[in-house]
């Protein structure tokens, strides 16, 4: 049980500085876009490894609705991000 | 022996997700990015899976990789020619960042060890466990969200419409795809309707088994994605007017039965033990159609074609066939 | 011996699934790496739907995991004709691309 909460715990750790790191290097809006994605997929994994008790065990189910409520507000900003990039580019080239 | 094996599955499982994640954050071409993007959305959803979290798993798989890759595939169409190349020239505030980066990976760990090692945390789930009888539903998460801290549901309800309001502000959607080869288009009218019956048994299931209202909102909007792509300009949305409603319809269901618990004498969404079950599946079957909506709209990028014509004047109906054929044309 | 078929079924699909990863990786172009895909991965897929099915031993499980597995040969065969039909589009004829 400690091997895998500290496993995919190291592996949430790992996505949200690859993404951090996408967002600061990037020079485009979409592959920033996407780094924030990746950085916010790690912040989930370390919310479920939170929740997780072993294999025989009910995990809790608190921060299983954060990361469900996290992954829909994730998508919309994402939506709303894109949509701004999208004007930001059709404003430049006119 | 078998607890061996699990470790091995979790170091490849876990191994995968970071090198997938390092491939796609650091490619220089934003195709391969988003692709191997979605591929990462499916890995996670088999790490929530392996975490015994299938809400998230189904979530994931219907969101995070379907939902956000669709959406960033739509929006790839924008920036054909465009390279992800991180400039050069400014190696040293890369240097910069990638210290800084190793120095918060060293920090974290650190933080992460200390949390799983030294301390054994207070846990909310055991009060979910005593009071679940009380939520009018079996499924844990379903009680959690939309029973015991309803009130983040319906904030993030909220900020779900802000975004689509943001997007449909910014400009109009997408022009829309010509029909593709008969194939796409046998596929998708034999898909439709299986994925409308899913939706359904997700939204129902999720009193008691993994599903809810945002799976089965997911899928919806799946329909209106699979619509657009066979060469459905309104990718199955309603009237204009109607798509309004469709819009508000979850919040305004949540907050009106929020409200109507407070004349028997209860807090704002305290319901009432015995009718909770059902309450919580009206705000559901409501939440679903709003999230769909929201999805849909913000897969199209903008305002519909004809959105702009009903706000000067009632005849939307007229209007918007106006509207559609000359954006057809 | 249910659970024997399945754990057969299970290790033929996991050969199935190599060889298909395998021609993903090792094959010279698009269409013989679509074919190797599609092919291996059908099967595959449909022998480790039928080793979960077995194992589950429940019949409304095992309708659901036969849907399951319906709807993927769908979309794979479909996704697989419009891959090969845009490469055709812009201009791999095939062998040799």
């Amino acid at each position: 049980m400690l091997a895998t909460t500290i496993i995919y715990g190291f592996a949430g750790i790992c996505l949200f500085v690859l993404g951090l790191r996408g967002v600061l290097l990037h020079t485009t809006a979409l592959a920033r876009i996407l780094a924030l994605n990746v950085c916010g997929a790690g912040v989930f994994l370390l919310f479920v490894v939170l929740a997780y008790r072993g294999a025989g065990m009910t995990p809790d189910p608190v921060p299983h609705a954060l990361v469900l409520t996290g992954i829909v507000v994730a998508v919309s900003a994402t939506a709303l991000a894109l949509a701004l990039a999208r004007r930001l580019r059709e404003i430049d080239h006119d | 022996m078998s607890e061996l094996l699990w470790v091995l599955f979790d170091l490849v499982l876990a191994g995968l997700t970071v090198g997938l994640a390092w491939v796609a954050v650091a490619t220089r071409e934003l195709r391969r990015g988003v692709l191997l993007f979605v591929g990462l959305g499916l890995l996670l959803a088999v790490i929530w899976a392996r975490l015994r979290a299938p809400d998230l798993a189904l979530a994931e798989a219907a969101i995070g990789a379907g939902i956000a890759g669709a959406l960033l595939i739509a929006a790839l169409r924008d920036e054909i020619g465009v390279s992800a190349e991180p400039e050069d020239g400014y190696t040293a505030s890369r240097r910069l960042v990638d210290l800084g980066a190793i120095g918060l990976l060293l920090a974290l760990s650190w933080g992460l060890l200390d949390a799983f090692l030294l301390s054994d945390g207070v846990r909310l789930a055991e009060g979910v466990a005593e009071r679940l009888g009380e939520s009018g539903v079996i499924n844990p998460v379903t009680a959690v969200l939309l029973n015991f801290r309803a009130y983040d549901t319906l904030l993030e309800l909220a900020v779900v419409f802000a975004a689509v309001l943001g997007v449909l502000s910014v400009g109009p959607a997408r022009p829309a795809l010509e029909a593709g080869s008969l194939v796409l288009t046998g596929l998708v009218r034999w898909l439709v309707p299986i994925l409308v019956v899913v939706a359904g048994y997700l939204l129902w299931v999720g009193a008691h088994a993994p599903g809810g209202a945002f799976q089965a909102g997911a899928m919806l909007a799946a329909v209106a994605v699979l619509l657009r792509l066979g060469g459905v300009a309104h990718a199955g949305l309603p009237g204009t007017a109607a798509t309004r409603w469709l819009l508000v319809l979850g919040i305004g269901v949540f907050v009106i039965v929020g409200l109507s618990v407070m004349f028997a004498d209860r807090a704002f969404l305290q319901y009432p033990g015995d009718i909770a079950g059902v309450l919580i599946l009206v705000i559901e079957i409501a939440a679903t159609l709003s999230i769909a909506t929201a999805l849909a709209l913000a897969y199209l990028g903008g305002r519909p074609v004809g959105w702009e014509a009903d706000c000067d004047s009632p005849q939307h109906r007229v209007n918007r066939g106006a509207a559609d054929r000359g954006g057809d044309a | 011996m249910p659970d024997v078929l399945a754990l057969v079924s299970i290790a033929l699909a996991i050969v199935f699934y190599a060889a298909g990863s395998i021609g993903l990786l090792r094959l010279p172009d698009l269409l013989s790496r679509l074919h190797a895909l599609t092919k291996a991965d059908n099967l595959g897929l449909g022998l480790l739907a039928t080793g979960v099915a077995l194992l589950a031993g429940d019949l409304v499980i095992g309708i659901k995991v036969l849907l399951v597995w319906v709807l993927v040969l769908a979309a794979s065969a479909s996704s697989s004709h419009l891959i090969a039909r845009y490469s055709m589009q812009a201009g791999n004829r095939g062998h040799g691309e």
